[in-house]
């Protein structure tokens, strides 16, 4: 099943690092998802997330406020 | 504490580059690589102090806290507090200010936990250590700690609510207490570590470049400009240093870690501490591209209060360091 994971961050350089460590996963691992980033700081906001950037995958909140290594974010997103 | 770096920069100086005591080259290569050296260490062991602290204090935790406990006027230094130990990243202020709105945190709590987070952190402790000693380290610290609180309670009398833009002031309206206490993970030291370590690495990483040029700019400084060259210009009793000082560091970009080691050297060529601290509260504490963020959620008006209220007690401290010290 395909998964949806948001990367919510309004462009800061951590933002910018937490998306690429992702879609270098994705990439790496065949790995069947669908990578959106989050910017609207309203949207942002109805995930109560309070320290970007934030990992969001299946409306699930994973990681926030720290960039995570590849391992983790593959781990994560193979659960 | 620091003696066998000093005795490795003068043989590395003296003995292997073969340079002579008292060239201005050697004396500001010998200075160089003892700062950079023993600054280095103090911000490692700091951040990763200031890491452990941090991971037992999440932000939600901090918030469920003030948003739950009823503290009698006790809630703005706490607030101030909890600012000392998160870690601030300005890009994360704007979704921290509308967590804290939305739990019913008063705006000037929220204001003195935004205005203490950025103005004593991690890297800013280690820089002073390194830079300052101990002492005026200490009087940094608590100082930036009260300037928070005051300025909370300032500003939460000024009654800021309706220059909130449209948006905040609908959260405002729907703010509900948090109801439940919040449990955080139960981890060991030993499963933290690991993340905390990454963290230390990375904050070390991006300050690293800023703080080698500053020293570096600092040792030729330090070189080449005459003891007490400053005293002229800017003494204790000239009246508008410290304003001049505060206001010029305020747009400056936060980069502590580069502008600390040049303020060093100022001060050790007759820039009053008082001055030089109240400029590098400036640049720490206050800059314009948090202002553009903040922008989301604040009018222009608020925000001008705001950063109007900070400097002006950026002003008095130091005027208050220039009297004391």
């Amino acid at each position: 099943m395909s998964k949806v994971i948001k990367v919510l961050g309004t462009g800061c350089p951590k933002c910018q690092s937490m998306t690429s460590v992702v879609t270098d996963v994705i990439s790496e691992n065949n790995i069947d998802a669908t990578l959106e980033k989050v910017e609207d700081i309203m949207e942002i906001m109805k995930y109560n997330v309070m320290s970007t950037p934030a990992l969001v995958i299946d409306d699930v909140i994973t990681i926030k406020g720290r960039i995570p290594s590849k391992d983790e974010v593959l781990k994560l997103l193979k659960s | 504490m620091f003696d066998w770096i000093q005795n490795i920069a003068d043989w590395f100086v003296y003995d292997i580059l073969n340079l002579n005591k008292g060239q201005h080259l050697a004396e500001a290569l010998n200075f160089f690589i003892y700062d950079t050296a023993k600054i280095l260490i103090l911000l490692f062991v700091i951040i990763f102090l200031m890491g452990i602290v941090n991971s037992y204090f999440p932000i939600d935790k901090v918030k469920n806290y003030l948003s739950r406990n009823k503290l009698y006027g006790l809630e703005y230094l706490m607030a101030s507090l909890f600012g000392v130990v998160t870690p601030f990243c300005s890009c994360s202020s704007v979704p921290l200010f509308i967590g804290f709105v939305r739990g019913g945190i008063p705006l000037g709590v929220t204001f003195a936990f935004l205005i203490t987070s950025p103005l004593v952190n991690e890297v800013a402790i280690g820089l002073f250590v390194g830079l300052f000693g101990l002492k005026t380290t200490i009087i940094y610290v608590v100082s930036g700690i009260l300037l928070g609180t005051i300025s909370g309670v300032i500003l939460q009398k000024l009654k800021l609510e309706s220059y909130l833009t449209p948006w905040v002031k609908e959260v405002l309206a729907n703010a509900q207490k948090d109801q439940d206490t919040f449990i955080a993970e139960k981890q060991t030291l030993k499963q933290r570590l690991p993340f905390i370590w990454d963290e230390v690495l990375k904050i070390l990483k991006g300050v690293i470049p800023y703080v080698i040029v500053g020293i570096a700019v600092g040792g030729l400084m330090h070189g080449y400009i005459p003891e007490g060259f400053f005293e002229q210009y800017m003494a204790k009793d000239n009246l508008f240093a410290v304003p001049i000082a505060t206001l010029l560091a305020v747009p400056m970009y936060s980069n502590a870690s580069g502008i600390l080691p040049v303020a060093q050297v100022l001060v050790a060529k007759g820039i009053p501490l008082g001055t030089a601290i109240a400029f590098m509260m400036g640049v720490v504490g206050l800059s314009l591209p948090e202002a553009m963020l903040l922008k989301k959620v604040m009018t222009f008006k608020l925000i001008a209060i705001f950063f109007g209220v900070v400097t002006l007690c950026i002003i008095i401290s130091g005027y208050l360091f220039n009297i004391l010290l």
